[in-house]
């Protein structure tokens, strides 16, 4: 089958821009994927006929934008295959993990376990160690073998009957790996541990189905995910939801307030206090629904050829070194090499002279870095409406920056 | 846009190393960290009783417009005391455009980082590293 990338690129106004006389080359999208049309005209539709806040007005803009918010929320459960009941909408990524070390985390014990591994983001390290500062849980770390995988045989050794969650990237950020999730989640039942996926890089290439995956909690960025900044999510089993205490206190996520006491709301406003990122929540909506029209296998084999001819190319050019598995096999379209004799910022700012946005540095992952003593990488990171012009111009770049900065 | 940034004399300066390395004793020593980034620049100075410095040595694991930095620095910055040290910083401040002047040599070669701001931290970290190390 073949995938009509031409058609898709027309959806994203920004790739037929000019800027400083360059076409847009965007390869950078595990930092931001870009926005479709249908998200932009989402938001303005949010913005122009509903306006106003939610939940608790009885005007008719009011049950406008309440209706888009909580049908955005739906959009984001059917994406991920689970009811909207379930679905918590956050700032972000970043602040959905913090929700989860401060709440679920709550309920842990001086001596309980949570276990890692070294390739996580810095969003799922820091906020565990904050965890350990307040309430004296310890934190154990899965080793990253020599292609950028976390090291599964590791497990048997690593988690113990204390560990009660096992915290991890579905896909490195860095490297491009996807994580044996199977494996995972049948190690941590041995121990009832729960389990979350740091879905930030997974999400951008298709629908997920939660309930089949088997874990317990799942957390995405939106606007990695073809959405606005400013919204995430967090997906939680029910009765996990229903345990956890509030994170942030204030209006919406309560039940009955007196200074005597207070009660909450159930899940999923208990956590979702004070006015929510409205407009943000229903571009994610329609960036998920934006998701779901794609032909996935087809986009996907797209993005894999796409990562092909990349390894093929950078392989051409002498001091090249792919830092993560070397086959397609296992992998997303986050591909990281090194340039020997180069800094990755110089070939970055290299490549922006040829219009290519790449991102370089230690991608929030200097415990991965420090592990193979790198000072960074630099990282391409694609989206279906990526194409071979884009590769080729890469490609072209860092070979120029292998015959002028060494 | 780029291109003119890697302009020869930066390639020239960086590739120089002039100073890279250790001292067998130093008197003082500082490390910065470019959170960001995570560039790493260290240095090292020997100074005499009257506090100029008569050795200086770095050790730079960042991008080329750092390591180019660090190396102009220790082209000029033997003899100096703390406010000959800070003349020189004002080189640096005027040729990436934080401060009004015209920039003193080596440091013009930097002018073209006054278009990118974000590497203006690049040139400027081995002064800051250099600012702990005499403070």
């Amino acid at each position: 089958m073949t995938f009509d990338v031409a058609a898709v690129r027309r959806q994203f106004p920004i790739l037929s821009k000019i800027i400083d006389g360059q076409p847009v080359h965007y390869l950078d999208n595990g930092a931001s994927a870009l926005t479709p049309m249908a998200v932009l005209d989402a938001v303005n539709h949010y913005e122009t006929t509903s306006r106003s806040n939610v939940l608790r007005g009885v005007h008719r803009l009011a049950e406008r934008a309440t209706e888009a918010y909580e049908g955005a929320r739906a959009r984001v459960g059917a994406f991920l295959g689970v009811p909207a009941t379930e679905i918590v909408f956050t700032g972000g990524c970043t602040a959905a993990i913090n929700l989860v070390a401060y709440s679920y985390g709550s309920l842990l014990r001086p001596g309980d376990r949570i276990l890692l591994s070294e390739l996580e983001h810095h969003s799922n390290i820091v906020p565990w160690q904050l965890l350990r500062s307040r309430s004296g849980i310890e934190l154990d770390t899965l080793p990253v073998t020599i292609d950028g995988r976390i090291d599964l045989d590791a497990l048997p050794r690593l988690i113990k009957p204390e560990t009660k969650l096992i915290s991890l990237a579905h896909i490195s950020n860095v490297t491009g790996a996807l994580l044996d999730v199977r494996a995972v989640v049948d190690a941590a039942r041995t121990v009832d541990a729960k389990v979350m996926l740091d879905g930030a890089q997974r999400a951008p290439h298709g629908p997920l189905d939660l309930p089949s995956l088997g874990v317990d909690f799942y957390v995405f960025a939106g606007h990695k995910a073809y959405g606005p900044n400013g919204i995430g999510v967090l997906w939680a089993k029910p009765e996990l939801l229903d345990a956890m205490p509030p994170f942030h206190g204030g209006g919406s996520m309560i039940g009955r307030v007196t200074f005597a006491e207070t009660t909450w709301a159930p899940a999923p406003r208990r956590f979702e206090a004070g006015t929510p990122p409205i407009g943000p929540a229903i571009g994610l909506g329609a960036a998920c629904d934006w998701m779901q029209s794609l032909d996935w296998p087809s986009a996907h084999a797209h993005e894999m050829a796409l990562v092909q001819r990349l390894m093929d190319g950078l392989q051409q050019i002498d001091g090249t070194k792919i830092f993560g598995p070397a086959s397609l096999q296992g992998r997303y379209p986050v591909v990281s090499f090194v340039l020997e004799g180069v800094h990755p910022h110089d070939i970055a700012q290299t490549l922006d002279s040829f219009g290519v946005a790449v991102r370089a540095g230690h991608h929030c992952a200097q415990p991965l870095m420090d592990r193979f003593d790198l000072d960074g990488t630099t990282r391409v990171s694609m989206a279906p409406y990526n194409d071979n012009t884009d590769i080729d111009a890469l490609l072209v770049g860092v070979a120029h920056a292998a015959r002028t900065l060494r | 846009m780029s291109d003119q940034l890697y302009q020869d004399q930066i390639v020239a300066l960086a590739k120089a190393r002039t100073g890279a390395g250790k001292l067998t004793s130093p008197t003082k020593s500082a490390r910065r960290d470019n959170p960001l980034c995570g560039d790493r620049v260290t240095i090292e100075v020997a100074l005499d009783g009257e506090g100029r410095i008569v050795e200086f040595a770095h050790q730079v694991r960042g991008c080329l417009l750092c390591q180019a930095s660090a190396s102009a620095l220790a082209s000029v910055v033997v003899g100096r005391d703390a406010s000959g040290v800070a003349a020189v910083r004002h080189d640096a401040e005027q040729a990436v455009g934080r401060e009004a002047g015209e920039p003193g040599e080596p440091f013009s070669a930097f002018a073209p980082v006054a278009a990118h701001k974000s590497r203006q931290e690049c040139v400027m970290l081995p002064f800051e590293a250099l600012k702990d190390a005499l403070s």
